[in-house]
Protein backbone atom coordinates (compact mmCIF):
# COMPACT_ATOMS: atom_id res chain seq x y z
CA UNK A 1 0.00 0.00 0.00
CA UNK A 2 2.79 2.42 0.77
CA UNK A 3 4.14 2.17 -2.77
CA UNK A 4 0.66 2.93 -4.10
CA UNK A 5 0.58 5.88 -1.70
CA UNK A 6 3.92 7.18 -3.01
CA UNK A 7 2.75 6.87 -6.60
CA UNK A 8 -0.59 8.55 -5.89
CA UNK A 9 1.19 11.39 -4.09
CA UNK A 10 3.49 11.87 -7.07
CA UNK A 11 0.52 12.02 -9.42
CA UNK A 12 -1.30 14.46 -7.16
CA UNK A 13 1.77 16.68 -6.79
CA UNK A 14 2.03 16.77 -10.57
CA UNK A 15 -1.65 17.68 -10.93
CA UNK A 16 -1.94 20.22 -8.11
CA UNK A 17 0.51 22.90 -7.06
CA UNK A 18 -0.94 22.99 -3.52
CA UNK A 19 -0.20 19.37 -2.59
CA UNK A 20 2.70 18.96 -0.14
CA UNK A 21 4.16 15.86 1.48
CA UNK A 22 5.54 15.91 5.02
CA UNK A 23 7.40 12.79 6.08
CA UNK A 24 8.53 11.91 9.59
CA UNK A 25 11.94 10.75 8.41
CA UNK A 26 10.68 7.57 6.77
CA UNK A 27 10.23 6.40 3.21
CA UNK A 28 13.92 6.41 2.26
CA UNK A 29 13.89 5.99 -1.56
CA UNK A 30 10.12 5.64 -1.79
CA UNK A 31 9.53 9.30 -2.59
CA UNK A 32 12.40 9.81 -5.05
CA UNK A 33 10.01 10.35 -7.94
CA UNK A 34 7.81 12.69 -5.90
CA UNK A 35 10.90 14.71 -5.03
CA UNK A 36 11.76 14.98 -8.72
CA UNK A 37 8.27 16.27 -9.47
CA UNK A 38 7.89 18.67 -6.54
CA UNK A 39 11.14 19.03 -4.59
CA UNK A 40 10.03 22.26 -2.90
CA UNK A 41 6.87 20.55 -1.68
CA UNK A 42 8.56 17.64 0.07
CA UNK A 43 9.54 18.20 3.69
CA UNK A 44 11.42 15.63 5.69
CA UNK A 45 10.32 16.85 9.09
CA UNK A 46 12.64 14.62 11.07
CA UNK A 47 11.60 12.62 14.09
CA UNK A 48 9.50 15.42 15.52
CA UNK A 49 5.87 14.59 14.92
CA UNK A 50 4.33 17.28 17.11
CA UNK A 51 6.04 19.99 15.08
CA UNK A 52 5.26 18.19 11.82
CA UNK A 53 1.54 18.08 12.58
CA UNK A 54 1.32 21.70 13.73
CA UNK A 55 3.31 22.86 10.70
CA UNK A 56 0.90 20.95 8.47
CA UNK A 57 -2.05 22.75 10.05
CA UNK A 58 -0.31 26.11 9.52
CA UNK A 59 0.35 25.21 5.88
CA UNK A 60 -3.25 24.10 5.38
CA UNK A 61 -4.57 27.33 6.91
CA UNK A 62 -2.45 29.13 4.32
CA UNK A 63 -4.14 27.38 1.41
CA UNK A 64 -1.94 24.31 0.88
CA UNK A 65 -2.98 20.66 1.00
CA UNK A 66 -0.39 18.98 3.22
CA UNK A 67 -0.28 15.21 3.58
CA UNK A 68 1.51 14.02 6.72
CA UNK A 69 3.07 10.58 6.56
CA UNK A 70 4.80 8.36 9.05
CA UNK A 71 4.31 5.13 11.01
CA UNK A 72 0.81 5.07 12.50
CA UNK A 73 1.45 5.40 16.25
CA UNK A 74 3.72 8.37 15.59
CA UNK A 75 1.36 10.23 13.29
CA UNK A 76 -1.63 9.68 15.60
CA UNK A 77 -1.24 9.19 19.33
CA UNK A 78 2.25 10.70 19.47
CA UNK A 79 0.91 14.05 18.30
CA UNK A 80 -2.70 13.72 19.35
CA UNK A 81 -3.15 17.23 20.65
CA UNK A 82 -1.65 18.72 17.50
CA UNK A 83 -4.27 16.75 15.55
CA UNK A 84 -7.08 17.69 17.90
CA UNK A 85 -6.35 21.41 17.96
CA UNK A 86 -4.25 22.26 14.91
CA UNK A 87 -6.02 20.03 12.43
CA UNK A 88 -9.50 19.17 13.69
CA UNK A 89 -10.51 22.27 15.64
CA UNK A 90 -9.16 24.55 12.92
CA UNK A 91 -10.77 22.36 10.22
CA UNK A 92 -7.42 22.61 8.49
CA UNK A 93 -7.47 20.40 5.39
CA UNK A 94 -4.61 18.15 6.44
CA UNK A 95 -4.51 14.51 5.36
CA UNK A 96 -2.89 12.32 8.00
CA UNK A 97 -1.62 9.02 6.66
CA UNK A 98 -0.47 6.31 9.03
CA UNK A 99 1.51 3.46 7.50
CA UNK A 100 2.00 0.05 9.07
CA UNK A 101 -1.36 0.24 10.81
CA UNK A 102 -2.84 -2.43 13.03
CA UNK A 103 -0.44 -5.37 13.18
CA UNK A 104 1.47 -4.57 9.96
CA UNK A 105 4.58 -4.16 12.10
CA UNK A 106 3.62 -7.07 14.36
CA UNK A 107 7.19 -8.22 14.92
CA UNK A 108 8.35 -4.74 15.95
CA UNK A 109 6.40 -4.99 19.18
CA UNK A 110 3.79 -2.97 21.02
CA UNK A 111 5.56 0.34 20.37
CA UNK A 112 4.81 -0.06 16.66
CA UNK A 113 1.36 -1.64 16.88
CA UNK A 114 -1.54 0.71 16.30
CA UNK A 115 -4.62 -0.79 17.87
CA UNK A 116 -6.19 2.26 19.51
CA UNK A 117 -5.91 4.91 16.80
CA UNK A 118 -9.44 4.58 15.41
CA UNK A 119 -10.98 4.69 18.87
CA UNK A 120 -9.06 7.78 19.88
CA UNK A 121 -9.30 9.74 16.64
CA UNK A 122 -12.95 9.09 15.92
CA UNK A 123 -13.88 10.84 19.15
CA UNK A 124 -12.47 14.08 17.71
CA UNK A 125 -14.96 16.28 15.83
CA UNK A 126 -14.38 17.37 12.20
CA UNK A 127 -12.09 14.46 11.38
CA UNK A 128 -12.90 11.79 8.81
CA UNK A 129 -11.48 8.34 9.55
CA UNK A 130 -10.67 5.98 6.67
CA UNK A 131 -9.18 2.50 6.65
CA UNK A 132 -8.93 1.36 3.03
CA UNK A 133 -8.80 -2.36 2.38
CA UNK A 134 -6.29 -2.19 -0.43
CA UNK A 135 -4.22 0.12 -2.61
CA UNK A 136 -7.12 0.83 -4.94
CA UNK A 137 -9.33 2.08 -2.15
CA UNK A 138 -6.43 3.99 -0.61
CA UNK A 139 -5.88 6.01 -3.79
CA UNK A 140 -9.57 6.89 -4.00
CA UNK A 141 -9.63 7.97 -0.36
CA UNK A 142 -6.48 10.04 -0.73
CA UNK A 143 -7.79 11.86 -3.80
CA UNK A 144 -11.15 12.44 -2.13
CA UNK A 145 -9.57 13.81 1.03
CA UNK A 146 -7.45 16.30 -0.89
CA UNK A 147 -10.27 17.34 -3.20
CA UNK A 148 -12.90 17.70 -0.49
CA UNK A 149 -10.51 19.63 1.79
CA UNK A 150 -11.79 17.92 4.93
CA UNK A 151 -9.35 16.91 7.69
CA UNK A 152 -8.91 13.19 7.15
CA UNK A 153 -7.00 10.35 8.77
CA UNK A 154 -6.18 7.44 6.45
CA UNK A 155 -4.95 4.27 8.09
CA UNK A 156 -2.99 2.08 5.67
CA UNK A 157 -0.97 -1.13 5.71
CA UNK A 158 2.62 -1.66 4.70
CA UNK A 159 3.45 -3.59 1.55
CA UNK A 160 2.31 -6.64 -0.32
CA UNK A 161 -1.37 -6.37 0.58
CA UNK A 162 -3.51 -7.98 -2.15
CA UNK A 163 -6.00 -5.92 -4.13
CA UNK A 164 -9.48 -6.92 -2.98
CA UNK A 165 -11.61 -4.46 -4.93
CA UNK A 166 -12.69 -4.04 -8.49
CA UNK A 167 -11.62 -0.46 -9.19
CA UNK A 168 -15.08 0.47 -10.46
CA UNK A 169 -16.80 -0.51 -7.21
CA UNK A 170 -15.00 2.01 -5.01
CA UNK A 171 -17.16 5.05 -4.48
CA UNK A 172 -14.96 7.13 -2.20
CA UNK A 173 -14.88 8.43 1.36
CA UNK A 174 -18.01 7.66 3.32
CA UNK A 175 -19.03 4.81 1.05
CA UNK A 176 -19.12 1.12 1.95
CA UNK A 177 -19.71 -1.66 -0.53
CA UNK A 178 -19.90 -5.41 -0.83
CA UNK A 179 -16.80 -7.30 -1.88
CA UNK A 180 -18.69 -10.57 -1.74
CA UNK A 181 -22.42 -11.07 -1.61
CA UNK A 182 -24.06 -13.73 0.57
CA UNK A 183 -27.13 -14.53 2.61
CA UNK A 184 -28.03 -13.78 6.22
CA UNK A 185 -24.44 -13.45 7.46
CA UNK A 186 -22.60 -10.20 6.80
CA UNK A 187 -19.02 -9.46 7.74
CA UNK A 188 -18.24 -5.74 7.84
CA UNK A 189 -14.55 -4.98 7.94
CA UNK A 190 -11.95 -2.30 7.43
CA UNK A 191 -8.39 -2.50 6.22
CA UNK A 192 -6.30 -5.18 4.53
CA UNK A 193 -7.46 -7.78 7.06
CA UNK A 194 -10.51 -8.13 4.81
CA UNK A 195 -8.40 -10.57 2.78
CA UNK A 196 -8.86 -12.99 5.72
CA UNK A 197 -12.61 -12.50 5.47
CA UNK A 198 -12.66 -13.26 1.75
CA UNK A 199 -10.64 -16.42 2.32
CA UNK A 200 -13.06 -17.43 5.08
CA UNK A 201 -16.05 -16.64 2.89
CA UNK A 202 -14.74 -18.88 0.12
CA UNK A 203 -14.17 -21.77 2.55
CA UNK A 204 -17.53 -21.33 4.21
CA UNK A 205 -19.35 -21.40 0.89
CA UNK A 206 -18.01 -24.90 0.34
CA UNK A 207 -19.60 -25.79 3.67
CA UNK A 208 -22.92 -24.26 2.71
CA UNK A 209 -22.62 -20.99 4.59
CA UNK A 210 -22.94 -17.83 2.50
CA UNK A 211 -20.98 -15.08 4.20
CA UNK A 212 -21.23 -11.66 2.61
CA UNK A 213 -18.17 -9.45 3.02
CA UNK A 214 -18.30 -5.66 2.97
CA UNK A 215 -15.51 -3.13 2.98
CA UNK A 216 -16.73 -0.31 5.19
CA UNK A 217 -13.78 1.86 4.16
CA UNK A 218 -14.75 4.88 6.21
CA UNK A 219 -15.38 4.54 9.93
CA UNK A 220 -16.37 8.16 10.30
CA UNK A 221 -18.76 9.04 8.87
CA UNK A 222 -20.32 5.59 8.55
CA UNK A 223 -22.24 4.86 5.35
CA UNK A 224 -25.72 5.16 6.83
CA UNK A 225 -27.50 4.30 3.58
CA UNK A 226 -25.44 1.19 2.98
CA UNK A 227 -26.02 -0.12 6.51
CA UNK A 228 -29.76 0.48 6.25
CA UNK A 229 -29.79 -1.37 2.95
CA UNK A 230 -28.05 -4.33 4.55
CA UNK A 231 -30.72 -4.39 7.26
CA UNK A 232 -33.47 -4.17 4.64
CA UNK A 233 -31.93 -6.98 2.63
CA UNK A 234 -32.28 -9.28 5.61
CA UNK A 235 -28.72 -9.58 6.86
CA UNK A 236 -29.39 -10.09 10.55
CA UNK A 237 -26.13 -11.62 11.73
CA UNK A 238 -23.32 -9.12 11.45
CA UNK A 239 -19.66 -9.66 12.26
CA UNK A 240 -17.25 -6.75 12.47
CA UNK A 241 -13.59 -7.35 11.69
CA UNK A 242 -10.71 -4.99 12.30
CA UNK A 243 -7.03 -5.05 13.17
CA UNK A 244 -7.74 -2.83 16.15
CA UNK A 245 -8.85 -3.21 19.74
CA UNK A 246 -12.46 -4.22 20.18
CA UNK A 247 -12.86 -1.07 22.27
CA UNK A 248 -13.79 1.95 20.24
CA UNK A 249 -13.14 0.79 16.69
CA UNK A 250 -15.38 -0.23 13.81
CA UNK A 251 -17.33 -2.74 15.90
CA UNK A 252 -18.09 -0.12 18.53
CA UNK A 253 -19.12 2.34 15.79
CA UNK A 254 -21.56 -0.22 14.39
CA UNK A 255 -23.00 -0.95 17.84
CA UNK A 256 -23.54 2.77 18.33
CA UNK A 257 -25.18 2.99 14.92
CA UNK A 258 -27.53 0.09 15.66
CA UNK A 259 -28.46 1.56 19.04
CA UNK A 260 -28.89 5.11 17.78
CA UNK A 261 -31.14 3.92 14.97
CA UNK A 262 -33.15 1.57 17.24
CA UNK A 263 -32.36 -1.46 15.08
CA UNK A 264 -33.05 -4.54 17.16
CA UNK A 265 -33.23 -7.08 14.36
CA UNK A 266 -29.45 -7.34 13.95
CA UNK A 267 -27.08 -9.34 16.15
CA UNK A 268 -23.52 -7.98 15.92
CA UNK A 269 -20.45 -9.96 16.95
CA UNK A 270 -17.18 -8.06 17.12
CA UNK A 271 -13.81 -9.46 16.06
CA UNK A 272 -10.85 -7.40 17.14
CA UNK A 273 -7.89 -7.40 19.51
CA UNK A 274 -8.75 -8.09 23.13
CA UNK A 275 -8.07 -5.42 25.73
CA UNK A 276 -4.36 -6.12 26.11
CA UNK A 277 -0.97 -5.34 24.61
CA UNK A 278 0.44 -8.02 22.34
CA UNK A 279 3.75 -9.37 23.68
CA UNK A 280 4.11 -12.73 21.99
CA UNK A 281 5.29 -11.66 18.61
CA UNK A 282 5.71 -13.03 15.14
CA UNK A 283 4.81 -11.90 11.66
CA UNK A 284 1.48 -10.24 10.95
CA UNK A 285 -0.04 -13.53 9.88
CA UNK A 286 1.10 -15.28 13.07
CA UNK A 287 -0.28 -12.59 15.36
CA UNK A 288 -3.57 -12.42 13.46
CA UNK A 289 -3.86 -16.12 14.20
CA UNK A 290 -2.81 -15.93 17.84
CA UNK A 291 -5.22 -13.05 18.41
CA UNK A 292 -8.11 -14.85 16.75
CA UNK A 293 -8.38 -12.59 13.73
CA UNK A 294 -7.52 -14.81 10.77
CA UNK A 295 -9.66 -16.73 8.28
CA UNK A 296 -9.75 -19.82 10.54
CA UNK A 297 -11.06 -17.72 13.44
CA UNK A 298 -13.79 -16.29 11.24
CA UNK A 299 -14.80 -19.76 10.07
CA UNK A 300 -14.83 -20.98 13.68
CA UNK A 301 -17.07 -18.11 14.73
CA UNK A 302 -19.51 -18.61 11.85
CA UNK A 303 -19.77 -22.32 12.51
CA UNK A 304 -20.58 -21.61 16.15
CA UNK A 305 -23.53 -19.37 15.28
CA UNK B 1 -4.27 49.96 26.39
CA UNK B 2 -3.31 48.83 29.88
CA UNK B 3 -6.31 50.65 31.35
CA UNK B 4 -8.69 48.78 29.06
CA UNK B 5 -7.05 45.42 29.66
CA UNK B 6 -7.19 45.84 33.44
CA UNK B 7 -10.82 46.97 33.33
CA UNK B 8 -11.70 43.98 31.16
CA UNK B 9 -9.94 41.65 33.55
CA UNK B 10 -11.78 43.13 36.52
CA UNK B 11 -15.20 43.25 34.89
CA UNK B 12 -15.13 39.91 33.07
CA UNK B 13 -13.01 38.12 35.69
CA UNK B 14 -10.39 37.20 33.09
CA UNK B 15 -7.06 36.03 34.60
CA UNK B 16 -3.52 36.13 33.19
CA UNK B 17 -3.42 39.86 33.74
CA UNK B 18 0.29 39.85 34.58
CA UNK B 19 1.04 37.96 31.36
CA UNK B 20 -1.00 40.45 29.36
CA UNK B 21 0.65 43.53 30.83
CA UNK B 22 4.12 42.22 30.00
CA UNK B 23 3.51 42.10 26.24
CA UNK B 24 1.58 45.32 25.60
CA UNK B 25 4.47 47.18 23.95
CA UNK B 26 5.49 44.11 21.91
CA UNK B 27 2.02 43.67 20.44
CA UNK B 28 1.46 47.39 19.98
CA UNK B 29 4.68 47.72 18.00
CA UNK B 30 3.81 44.65 15.95
CA UNK B 31 0.35 45.82 14.99
CA UNK B 32 1.08 49.50 14.43
CA UNK B 33 4.63 49.38 13.06
CA UNK B 34 5.52 45.99 11.76
CA UNK B 35 2.79 43.74 10.39
CA UNK B 36 1.76 44.28 6.80
CA UNK B 37 -1.93 43.66 7.32
CA UNK B 38 -5.17 45.45 6.59
CA UNK B 39 -8.39 45.29 8.54
CA UNK B 40 -10.19 45.78 5.21
CA UNK B 41 -8.70 42.54 3.87
CA UNK B 42 -8.07 40.30 6.87
CA UNK B 43 -7.79 37.21 4.66
CA UNK B 44 -5.46 38.68 2.04
CA UNK B 45 -3.25 35.71 1.07
CA UNK B 46 -0.25 38.04 0.83
CA UNK B 47 -0.58 39.40 4.37
CA UNK B 48 1.92 38.99 7.18
CA UNK B 49 0.70 36.56 9.80
CA UNK B 50 0.89 36.80 13.56
CA UNK B 51 0.20 33.90 15.90
CA UNK B 52 -0.22 34.57 19.61
CA UNK B 53 1.51 31.39 20.70
CA UNK B 54 1.02 32.45 24.34
CA UNK B 55 -2.73 32.32 23.85
CA UNK B 56 -3.44 33.48 27.39
CA UNK B 57 -2.46 36.95 26.23
CA UNK B 58 -5.72 37.07 24.25
CA UNK B 59 -7.14 40.13 26.07
CA UNK B 60 -4.28 42.23 24.64
CA UNK B 61 -4.71 40.78 21.16
CA UNK B 62 -8.47 41.36 21.14
CA UNK B 63 -8.02 44.94 22.32
CA UNK B 64 -5.42 45.62 19.66
CA UNK B 65 -7.41 44.04 16.84
CA UNK B 66 -10.38 46.20 17.82
CA UNK B 67 -8.26 49.34 17.95
CA UNK B 68 -6.79 48.45 14.55
CA UNK B 69 -10.28 48.28 13.09
CA UNK B 70 -10.75 44.54 12.61
CA UNK B 71 -14.03 44.81 14.50
CA UNK B 72 -15.78 47.54 16.50
CA UNK B 73 -14.31 48.28 19.93
CA UNK B 74 -17.87 48.10 21.22
CA UNK B 75 -17.85 44.34 20.53
CA UNK B 76 -15.48 43.94 23.45
CA UNK B 77 -18.31 44.85 25.82
CA UNK B 78 -19.35 41.22 25.49
CA UNK B 79 -15.93 39.99 26.69
CA UNK B 80 -16.42 37.08 29.08
CA UNK B 81 -20.20 37.03 28.67
CA UNK B 82 -21.92 33.65 28.21
CA UNK B 83 -22.09 32.81 24.51
CA UNK B 84 -19.43 35.33 23.51
CA UNK B 85 -16.41 34.40 21.36
CA UNK B 86 -14.30 36.76 23.47
CA UNK B 87 -13.03 34.67 26.34
CA UNK B 88 -9.67 33.65 27.73
CA UNK B 89 -8.01 32.37 24.55
CA UNK B 90 -8.27 33.12 20.82
CA UNK B 91 -10.74 30.87 18.98
CA UNK B 92 -10.02 29.41 15.57
CA UNK B 93 -10.00 31.79 12.58
CA UNK B 94 -13.41 32.85 11.35
CA UNK B 95 -14.87 33.92 14.67
CA UNK B 96 -12.83 37.03 15.39
CA UNK B 97 -11.40 38.89 12.37
CA UNK B 98 -7.63 39.10 12.49
CA UNK B 99 -7.10 36.01 14.63
CA UNK B 100 -4.86 33.61 12.71
CA UNK B 101 -4.86 30.58 15.01
CA UNK B 102 -6.54 29.15 18.08
CA UNK B 103 -3.98 29.02 20.82
CA UNK B 104 -4.02 28.51 24.54
CA UNK B 105 -2.46 25.10 24.66
CA UNK B 106 1.18 26.12 24.77
CA UNK B 107 3.69 24.92 22.23
CA UNK B 108 1.38 24.93 19.20
CA UNK B 109 1.63 28.49 17.95
CA UNK B 110 5.27 28.61 16.91
CA UNK B 111 5.09 25.39 14.84
CA UNK B 112 1.88 26.62 13.22
CA UNK B 113 3.48 29.96 12.37
CA UNK B 114 6.42 28.00 11.00
CA UNK B 115 4.02 26.09 8.75
CA UNK B 116 2.56 29.39 7.57
CA UNK B 117 6.07 30.72 6.84
CA UNK B 118 6.87 27.58 4.84
CA UNK B 119 3.61 28.03 2.94
CA UNK B 120 4.63 31.59 2.05
CA UNK B 121 7.91 30.25 0.71
CA UNK B 122 6.20 27.53 -1.34
CA UNK B 123 3.58 29.96 -2.68
CA UNK B 124 6.17 32.63 -3.49
CA UNK B 125 4.46 35.13 -1.20
CA UNK B 126 6.72 37.96 -0.03
CA UNK B 127 5.49 38.18 3.54
CA UNK B 128 6.57 37.22 7.05
CA UNK B 129 5.23 35.22 9.98
CA UNK B 130 5.53 36.18 13.61
CA UNK B 131 4.82 34.30 16.82
CA UNK B 132 4.81 35.63 20.37
CA UNK B 133 5.85 33.05 22.94
CA UNK B 134 5.97 33.11 26.71
CA UNK B 135 9.11 32.02 28.48
CA UNK B 136 7.19 29.27 30.28
CA UNK B 137 6.07 28.05 26.87
CA UNK B 138 9.69 27.26 26.10
CA UNK B 139 9.24 24.29 28.47
CA UNK B 140 7.37 22.57 25.65
CA UNK B 141 9.40 20.18 23.50
CA UNK B 142 7.47 21.17 20.39
CA UNK B 143 9.02 24.65 20.58
CA UNK B 144 12.45 23.16 20.23
CA UNK B 145 11.32 20.78 17.49
CA UNK B 146 10.14 23.84 15.58
CA UNK B 147 13.36 25.69 16.42
CA UNK B 148 15.49 22.93 14.92
CA UNK B 149 13.34 22.50 11.84
CA UNK B 150 13.13 26.22 11.10
CA UNK B 151 16.92 26.53 11.35
CA UNK B 152 17.49 23.39 9.30
CA UNK B 153 15.29 24.73 6.51
CA UNK B 154 16.58 28.31 6.85
CA UNK B 155 13.08 29.75 7.25
CA UNK B 156 14.24 33.35 7.34
CA UNK B 157 10.73 34.82 7.03
CA UNK B 158 9.86 33.68 10.56
CA UNK B 159 10.34 35.82 13.65
CA UNK B 160 9.68 34.50 17.13
CA UNK B 161 9.38 36.94 20.01
CA UNK B 162 9.75 35.70 23.56
CA UNK B 163 7.98 37.67 26.26
CA UNK B 164 10.68 36.92 28.81
CA UNK B 165 9.03 38.01 32.05
CA UNK B 166 10.88 35.36 34.08
CA UNK B 167 7.73 33.80 35.50
CA UNK B 168 5.52 30.92 34.56
CA UNK B 169 2.26 29.85 36.12
CA UNK B 170 3.55 28.74 39.49
CA UNK B 171 7.12 29.88 39.79
CA UNK B 172 10.27 31.41 38.37
CA UNK B 173 10.86 30.06 34.87
CA UNK B 174 14.56 29.64 35.52
CA UNK B 175 14.02 27.56 38.65
CA UNK B 176 11.46 25.20 37.11
CA UNK B 177 13.09 24.24 33.82
CA UNK B 178 16.49 25.94 33.81
CA UNK B 179 15.67 28.23 30.94
CA UNK B 180 18.86 30.27 31.06
CA UNK B 181 20.92 31.01 29.12
CA UNK B 182 17.87 31.46 26.90
CA UNK B 183 19.50 33.50 24.13
CA UNK B 184 22.44 31.12 23.92
CA UNK B 185 20.04 28.19 23.58
CA UNK B 186 18.32 29.77 20.57
CA UNK B 187 21.68 30.72 19.11
CA UNK B 188 22.88 27.14 19.50
CA UNK B 189 19.69 25.99 17.80
CA UNK B 190 20.73 28.02 14.75
CA UNK B 191 18.62 31.17 15.12
CA UNK B 192 19.53 34.83 14.71
CA UNK B 193 19.12 36.15 18.25
CA UNK B 194 18.55 39.64 19.63
CA UNK B 195 18.05 40.57 23.27
CA UNK B 196 16.08 43.72 23.94
CA UNK B 197 14.06 45.61 26.52
CA UNK B 198 10.55 44.45 25.64
CA UNK B 199 9.00 47.67 26.95
CA UNK B 200 11.11 50.01 24.82
CA UNK B 201 9.45 50.84 21.50
CA UNK B 202 12.69 51.94 19.85
CA UNK B 203 14.46 48.70 20.73
CA UNK B 204 11.46 46.64 19.63
CA UNK B 205 11.08 48.27 16.24
CA UNK B 206 14.84 48.19 15.61
CA UNK B 207 14.84 44.48 16.42
CA UNK B 208 12.08 43.86 13.89
CA UNK B 209 14.15 45.68 11.24
CA UNK B 210 17.23 43.61 11.99
CA UNK B 211 15.21 40.39 11.99
CA UNK B 212 13.95 41.21 8.52
CA UNK B 213 17.46 41.93 7.32
CA UNK B 214 18.60 38.41 8.29
CA UNK B 215 18.31 36.31 5.14
CA UNK B 216 19.68 32.93 6.14
CA UNK B 217 18.21 32.15 9.55
CA UNK B 218 14.96 32.40 11.43
CA UNK B 219 15.04 35.19 14.01
CA UNK B 220 14.17 35.28 17.66
CA UNK B 221 13.81 38.40 19.76
CA UNK B 222 14.31 37.66 23.44
CA UNK B 223 12.40 40.54 24.97
CA UNK B 224 13.11 41.18 28.64
CA UNK B 225 9.84 42.19 30.22
CA UNK B 226 8.21 42.62 33.60
CA UNK B 227 5.16 40.59 34.41
CA UNK B 228 2.37 42.97 35.44
CA UNK B 229 4.25 45.93 33.91
CA UNK B 230 2.70 49.36 34.53
CA UNK B 231 1.05 48.81 37.91
CA UNK B 232 3.39 48.87 40.89
CA UNK B 233 1.55 46.32 42.99
CA UNK B 234 1.27 43.91 40.06
CA UNK B 235 4.80 44.20 38.73
CA UNK B 236 6.83 41.03 39.18
CA UNK B 237 4.13 39.59 41.48
CA UNK B 238 3.12 36.23 40.05
CA UNK B 239 -0.17 36.18 41.93
CA UNK B 240 -1.49 38.21 39.00
CA UNK B 241 -1.15 35.19 36.77
CA UNK B 242 -4.41 33.94 38.24
CA UNK B 243 -5.93 36.82 40.18
CA UNK B 244 -8.32 39.40 38.87
CA UNK B 245 -8.54 42.85 40.47
CA UNK B 246 -11.30 43.73 42.92
CA UNK B 247 -12.87 47.17 42.74
CA UNK B 248 -10.32 48.79 45.08
CA UNK B 249 -7.42 47.28 43.17
CA UNK B 250 -8.96 48.35 39.90
CA UNK B 251 -9.27 51.93 41.15
CA UNK B 252 -5.68 51.93 42.39
CA UNK B 253 -4.38 50.50 39.14
CA UNK B 254 -6.25 53.03 37.04
CA UNK B 255 -5.06 55.84 39.28
CA UNK B 256 -1.46 54.71 38.86
CA UNK B 257 -1.93 54.65 35.13
CA UNK B 258 -3.17 58.22 35.53
CA UNK B 259 -6.43 57.53 33.82
CA UNK B 260 -9.63 57.74 35.76
CA UNK B 261 -12.53 55.52 34.84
Amino acid sequence: MRNAFAKAMTDLARERSDVCLLSGDIGNRMFDLYKEVAPERFLNCGIAEANMMSMASGMALSGLRPVVYTITPFTTTRCLEQIRIGVAYHEAPVVIVGTGSGLSYAELGATHHSLEDIAILRSIPNLHICAPADSLELVVHLRDAITQAIPTYIRIGKKGEPDLHQESTILGIGKAHLLQSGKKFLLLGVGPILSEALTASENLRRRGIDLAVASVGTIKPLDHEFLLRMVDEGYDNWISLEEHHRIGGLGSSLLEWLADNCINSVRLRRMGIKDHFVHHLGGQSYVRGSEGLNADSIIELLESI
Amino acid sequence: MRRRIIKTSANARIPHLGSCLSCVELLTALYWKELQISSDAPNDPERDRFVLSKGHGAPVLFQILAERGFFPVKKLDEFGQPGSVFHEHPPKPGYIPGVEAATGSLGHGLPMALGMAIAQRIQGVDARCYALLSDGECNEGSIWEAAMFAAGQQIENLTAIIDYNKWQATGRSQEIMSLDPLSAKWEDFGWHVQEIDGHDFVEITNAFCLAKAEKTKPSVIVAHTIKGKGVSFMEDDNNWHYRTPNQNELASALEELNVYS
